[in-house]
């Protein structure tokens, strides 16, 4: 159980309110282009502070689109372009005087397959750190423990900080990952799938390391099993065919759901 | 049993017998306190009772919305989900007597003026002792998941079933001694049936305590002992017979 | 039933084919151990530390192959030297920054018809644009030479080994906030090293036996020298000269040449596909 439960919304289900909880990320009437075809048809979203949110959807909604657009990640591949406006501390992130690297700085992501980089776990770690910040080496080792103790990893590396950030397995690259981004201290961080490609022992203890880590920052995530998004999150944005379906409080929509075509997609009926 | 390894799933099943705990004080003391009414002609005690028990209708759903959510949630299987199934029954069977004990308390207000003498009173005070003792064990057996002292509860609820029907005979006998007896006794018959079926409720509950361990009833059979192998003579045999069909 | 019939027609065939595979391939393992053994059959008895150690004689007289040696060295680094940079640079751009664009398709083509192009060729490019204007033959032309040769392999094993790096991988640096240069330098080209390391031995193993752009840029020399402004011996032209020659001892050691340069192309070879061998074996 939750020990806060997230406030609820405002009465007419407006998603522009979290009832009470602070606002971290505004979506306002977001459009989304793969060259000439619109993904995402004019999405807003409150994404609350300190808090879980999902997207969920069957394949093709346009859930991890979404989620690609918080850091700007499209961005890396042409003919790919978004309009409309995603507020983070009152910028918009779409604007295009916008510093790509900073954003992404402060809105970290963790990827559906692993990606440690050939590097040693240590380093692996430190990458995001020494992007950014000149510190000193012993500080370095500190944030490094710091960082791989936050993603619950640190017992079991702690003897082999020089060993290649591939030679330890799926569940504990994920979390490396995980460590690795939270390390560049961001203020947002984003799941895509991160559970998809692990065993179901590594879910769980993802999903432990989520509960813990949203005390202190803003979480997405988008996942494909549904039961996960009833576990972890506080908040819940349904999507089907690149519109915003239905967003409600995480409990009310797998319990009572007010769309019919929620109600079908979580019961199985269709996707 | 170690922990899960998401602490918020262990965290939600300690809710589930905190529920319990707290329906089955409740319970208890609703139990005594309307039989004390009886004896005593309390008026304001009985009051009491009836107020009670709407605490224990909420905590019975209360259980119930959060084993769904559980269920919904977590996918529960093996131990947990006999756990959170044993949970809803036994909320429900704390549930029946919290009814039972107002009901008892109702007839309290009911009976007014025409309370009997106390010796009327003496063997539905006693079942009631013998009714309460069992609620009270077997909600000391589930805190401590005592498996031995379900057993014996269970075992006991024949004695209770025998001071029924005793009772039932001495309470005619107080009717056809005395007329004016009549309507007194028969409220008293009534309480006695409420009274044996607490008994028979906690009856129920020590065999939902046994589900998360076994998953069947003990009514059929005595627990099993440990196998070292697991026997799978029952699915060879099953799939013989399925080939030949 | 009619399925055996076919299945053991099947069976047949494969075995036919199975024996023609065999019998090729030991066609060709036959000539490559019949060229080996006669190398070593005809160059090992020369082979004696005069061989490194004295310069190259008029006929008639002892000598070795020193300068061949070290002049086929200095010209083979100096190719590594200059055209390893260029071709790693071309390559780079060609994976990371350009990879759809009209540049990087009209450079891959050229890029593939200069990898097979005539090495003669090249010498005679070389020859018209340094040795011409500088009015003599030079080790400077020569390098230069080799490095023509050197830049496709680099670019060509550069640009596929780059591609070969997952895109995910420069997606979870980009995630961190890396800009588009560390993410090419600290993660593509870590992920990479193992093969562009290979494609750089393997250019080396290439150039080592080239006779032809030799011929026109830095001649040969009979004598030491380091100069590289001046002709410079190498291994390969010494080869040719002497391999041509009717004196006996001239022959002997035209022979034993050839053998060094083989054992040290085949090692080369042997070098790189291990590398790869470990980088992929993870």
């Amino acid at each position: 159980m939750n020990d806060a439960a997230p406030p609820g919304l405002a009465p007419d289900r407006a998603p522009s309110q979290l009832g009470g909880s602070a606002t971290k990320i505004t979506i306002k009437d977001l459009r989304f282009y793969y060259g000439d075809s619109l993904a995402l048809k004019g999405i807003s979203l409150p994404l609350a502070d300190r808090k879980v949110t999902a997207f969920i959807g069957p394949s093709g909604c346009g859930k991890s689109t979404l989620l690609r657009v918080l850091n700007r990640m499209y961005d890396l591949y042409p003919r790919q372009r978004a309009e409309g406006e995603v507020v983070l501390d009152r910028e918009n992130l779409l604007d295009p005087a916008q510093d790509l690297n900073l954003l992404r700085a402060k809105v970290g992501m963790v990827f559906q397959k692993p990606t440690p980089f050939p590097m040693t776990i240590f380093d692996n770690i430190a990458f995001g750190i020494q992007l950014y910040e000149r510190i000193s080496r012993g500080e370095l080792a500190d944030r490094v423990e710091a960082a791989l103790t936050k993603a619950a990893l640190w017992g079991e590396v702690k003897d082999k900080l020089g060993a290649n950030g591939l030679s330890i397995s799926g569940g504990q690259q994920q979390r490396l990952c995980i460590a690795r981004t939270i390390a560049a201290k961001p203020e947002v961080v984003l799941l895509d799938e991160p559970c998809s490609a692990l065993d179901p022992i590594s879910t769980s203890k993802i999903e432990e390391l989520i509960d813990e880590l949203k005390a202190e920052y803003t979480i997405v995530i988008v996942t494909h099993n549904m039961q996960q998004a009833a576990r972890v999150s506080d908040y819940t944005a349904f999507m089907y065919l690149g519109e915003l379906v239905e967003f409600d409080v995480t409990d009310k929509i797998f319990t009572a759901p007010s769309d019919r075509r929620t109600q079908d997609y979580i019961t199985g009926r269709f996707g | 049993m170690s922990e899960h390894i998401v602490t918020s799933f262990d965290e939600e099943l300690n809710g589930l017998s905190q529920k319990i705990a707290e329906m089955g004080g409740l319970a208890e003391e609703s139990v005594a306190d309307s039989v004390a009414a009886l004896v005593r002609r309390d008026i304001q005690l009985a009051q009491r009772v009836i107020t009670t028990d709407v605490r224990i209708d909420a905590l019975q759903q209360e259980l119930e919305e959060s084993a769904i959510l559980m269920i919904a949630k977590r996918q529960p299987l093996a131990g947990d989900l006999r756990e959170i199934m044993a949970a809803i029954h036994i909320a429900n069977d704390l549930e029946r007597v919290g009814d039972l004990a107002k009901n008892t308390a109702k007839r309290v207000i009911a009976i007014e003026s025409n309370f009997g003498s106390q010796r009327l009173v003496a063997g539905v005070e006693h079942m009631a002792e013998l009714s309460l003792t069992q609620l009270k064990e077997i909600l000391d057996a589930f805190a401590g998941r005592d498996l031995a002292a379900a057993h014996s509860v269970w075992e006991h609820d024949t004695e209770i079933d025998a001071m029924y029907t005793s009772l039932f005979r001495e309470l005619l006998t107080y009717m056809m001694e005395d007329p004016r007896n009549i309507t007194f006794c028969t409220h008293l018959l009534f309480c006695a049936k409420n009274i044996e079926r607490i008994g028979d409720h906690a009856t129920n509950i020590a065999e939902n305590l046994h589900l998360p361990h076994h998953g069947h009833d003990t009514s059929r059979q005595a627990p099993e002992a440990g196998h070292l192998k697991p026997d799978v003579s029952g699915v060879q045999r099953s799939l013989s017979t399925e080939s030949r069909a | 039933m009619k399925s055996m019939a076919l299945y053991a027609r099947r069976r047949r065939w494969s075995s036919v084919v199975m024996g023609l595979s065999v019998a090729a391939t030991a066609f060709g393992a036959a000539w490559l151990i019949a060229i080996l053994g006669t190398l070593i059959w005809n160059g090992v008895g020369g082979l004696t530390p005069s061989v490194f150690t004295s310069m190259t004689p008029p006929p008639g007289s002892a000598g070795g192959l020193a300068n061949a040696l070290v002049g086929s060295l200095i010209l083979t680094v100096m190719g590594v030297v200059i055209g390893t940079p260029i071709g790693l640079l071309a390559g780079t751009y060609m994976a990371e920054y350009g990879r759809q664009t009209w540049l990087t398709e009209v450079v891959r083509l050229v890029n593939d018809v200069l990898l097979s192009a005539p090495s003669i060729v090249i010498g005679l490019f070389v020859y018209q644009i340094i040795v011409a204007p500088m009015g003599h033959f030079s080790a400077w032309a020569g390098g230069v030479a080799l490095a023509m040769l050197v830049i496709p392999v680099v670019v060509r094993t550069t640009e596929n080994m780059l591609l070969l790096v997952p895109n995910s991988l420069r997606e979870a640096a980009a995630a961190l906030g890396a800009p588009r240069s560390t993410i090419i330098a600290r993660v593509a080209y870590r992920a990479a090293r193992a093969g562009i390391v290979t494609g750089v031995l393997l250019a080396v193993a290439r150039v080592t036996g080239e006779t032809a752009p030799l011929l026109f840029t830095a001649l040969n020399n009979q004598f030491w020298s380091l100069n590289p402004n001046a002709p410079m011996a190498s291994l390969p032209v010494t080869i040719f000269q002497f391999a041509l020659s009717p004196y006996a001892d001239w022959q002997r050691l035209a022979w034993t040449g050839a053998l060094i340069v083989t054992f040290a192309v085949l090692t080369l070879n042997i070098v790189a596909r291990l590398l790869s061998n470990i980088g992929t074996s993870k």
